[in-house]
């Protein structure tokens, strides 16, 4: 896909459905309106100069942490099974993924 | 002097505490019948529970009565924005979606006050997931301004900004992701500070964006804020993002840092869209400060304009990948009506997400998608470095950077509901989350009708010592931090 043209580019069933977010028709076209707004306001970045400029993930640089491999307690299973839905013999109950 | 108990400084009451003239207990009492006569005005509260905010004083009292008193937080009640874990309190961010979560642990700034003995307690209102300008958002009604009931108090940590400027709590702690500390502090006459990223640990923090959100202090007063940094402040294996950094005294350094300061003031944030009230009030804020021996200089950060696009991709970008995990299987609100996995995930949080943080959801998803990574995302991220790049250059000539934290005062409610207009009160604070830096905001005013004006102090990383001192030397000199609301 090459890059967007317009900010009318933005498919809201498609982003939605990618995001696992069940959105109502009015929903939809109110938040297309809306975000359409915020995207034209986004285009202002087009403009400026970003050759041979670095991406900054984080303000300060970030190296991989290593923890020491050292056994420590850790929740309860009944606390870890406190906020769940559905649970059942110390498992969250989820609906069937396989027929 | 001689406040209420409820609005005295944290000085002032360690003091009574240490002196036997009131118990941890009369105090805890006190901010409790002050929030029962407020409460329904302001609404700064999710959720409270007095039963365990007693039990903590009593346990502080008897520490003290043991002679084992741990300091000046030592039985100072702090409330706790509502998406920072407390063990077995409520822990919603305002979302429907987490309406019956029990946390099952403390927060390392939560388990950092315990150990100076403060009495952690309430669950402040907010904007939903952290996400708005005006607390409006919260799913369960918004927080009024104590300072002008019919306006928002900012956002998005609008509850603990309320709540210590109403007297219903001494101190409290919010979250910053793009000005959620600085511009509540702002508008309800109070000092929020967003500290250095990486300064104090994320861990039990609800993530929003994660390489931009920071926890942070609200106090009444400079001092009282110092002593809450201080208590917070400090590297935590358990945030793979926390610095080393060595954390100084910051009540201290009010005394001994004197400055003069070099002050950099960058035109960018004093132009179109700028109140004419707030504008003025910085500016008086500006000539004390040159009164005091101060240099103060013209700067630019000339990408200042590309913040709100910038911050609006990585934001939501970063948002809609930590907000993922909320899918109705583990934790969190799971639909009734779905029938397979897929309906669960996508069912469960259209029921549980209000439309702000569907809306970023939306946007972040879209900013990632397969085609419009580089032009969106990634194009974000380095405009993001030239925002830094401008704060760094402007370091070289000065120490601090002042400005106005808001374009303008607070709004009335329901003023803003076009979500780019909500956007734009971010204007001045975004920069510094992009950044990384510390900034603090320090009320310097209030409008002709008496609403509060705040002016931000930005630093140089790890300058909070520094920033502080600076905002102490200016409240020393001004009263407007000690007129209480009319309530």
């Amino acid at each position: 896909m090459s890059s967007p043209s317009s900010p009318t580019d933005l498919n809201i069933d498609h982003v939605a459905a990618l995001a696992r977010l069940a959105l109502t028709p009015e929903e939809k076209a109110h938040f297309a309106s809306q975000l359409g707004d915020v995207l034209a306001a986004i285009e202002k970045l087009k403009q400026v100069d970003v050759t041979g400029v670095e991406p900054t993930a984080h303000a300060f640089p970030l190296f991989n942490v290593w923890e020491a491999d050292a056994a420590r307690p850790g929740l309860p299973v009944q606390e870890a099974l406190r906020n769940a839905p559905a649970q059942r013999d110390h498992m969250i109950v989820v609906p069937k993924v396989v027929e | 002097m001689s406040d209420a108990l409820h609005y005295q400084s944290i000085a002032e009451l360690s003091a009574a505490l240490q002196a036997r003239r009131i118990s941890a207990v009369d105090l805890m009492q006190a901010v409790i019948a002050r929030t029962r006569a407020v409460e329904d005005r302001v609404h700064a509260f999710n959720s409270y529970d007095f039963e365990d905010a007693l039990a903590q004083a009593r346990a502080s009292d008897e520490r003290r009565a043991r002679g084992e008193a741990r300091g000046p937080l030592d039985g100072i009640p702090i409330g706790l924005k509502d998406v920072i874990a407390v063990t077995g309190q409520p822990l919603t961010a305002s979302s429907r979606m987490l309406q019956t979560f029990v946390s099952p642990y403390d927060a390392t700034v939560t388990q950092r006050l315990r150990e100076a003995g403060a009495i952690c307690w309430g669950r402040l209102n907010m904007d939903e997931f952290a996400m708005g300008s005006s607390t409006e958002n919260s799913a369960f009604g918004p927080t009024a301004n104590p300072y002008a009931l019919d306006c928002v108090p900012g956002g998005s940590s609008g509850g603990s900004a309320a709540a210590v400027a109403a007297g219903e709590t001494i101190v409290s702690l919010g979250s910053d992701t793009g000005g959620s500390i600085r511009q509540p502090a702002s508008f309800c006459n109070v000092v929020g500070l967003k500290p250095t990223y990486g300064l104090v640990s994320r861990y039990g923090l609800i993530a929003f964006a994660s390489s931009l959100d920071q926890i942070g202090p609200f106090g009444r007063s400079v001092e009282d804020t110092a002593i809450v940094l201080g208590a917070i402040a400090g590297h935590d294996p358990r945030d793979s993002t926390s610095w080393r950094a060595d954390v100084p005294d910051y009540r201290a350094a009010l005394q001994s840092r004197r400055g003069p300061w070099r002050i950099g003031i960058p035109r960018e944030y004093f132009g179109e869209g700028l109140d004419p009230e707030v504008a003025a009030s910085v500016q008086a804020a500006v000539r004390f400060y040159e009164s005091q021996g101060c240099t103060v200089k013209d700067v630019s950060l000339p990408h200042t304009e590309y913040g709100i696009g910038v911050y609006y991709i990585i934001a939501t970008a970063e948002c809609s990948s930590n907000l993922a995990r909320f899918d109705g299987i583990r934790y969190g609100h799971r639909s009734k009506d779905a029938k397979d996995a897929v309906e669960i995930y996508a069912e469960s949080r259209a029921e549980g997400f209000g439309p702000e943080v569907k809306r970023r959801i939306i946007l972040g998803t879209y900013v990632l998608s397969s085609g419009y990574y580089d032009a969106y995302y990634l194009r974000a991220q380095k405009v993001r470095t030239l925002i830094r790049q401008d704060f760094l250059n402007a370091y070289r000539d000065v120490d601090v950077i002042l400005t106005p934290t808001a374009p303008t005062p607070a709004f009335r409610r329901g003023a803003k509901a076009d979500p780019l207009a909500m956007y734009l009160c971010d204007i001045y604070t975004i920069g510094v989350n992009l950044a990384g830096l510390p900034a603090v905001s320090v009320p310097c005013g209030f409008s002709a009708d008496g609403r509060p004006i705040g002016m931000q102090l930005i630093g140089q990383p790890f300058g909070e010592a520094e920033l502080l001192a600076m905002a102490h030397t200016y409240e020393r000199a001004h009263a407007w931090g000690q007129r209480r609301p009319t309530l």
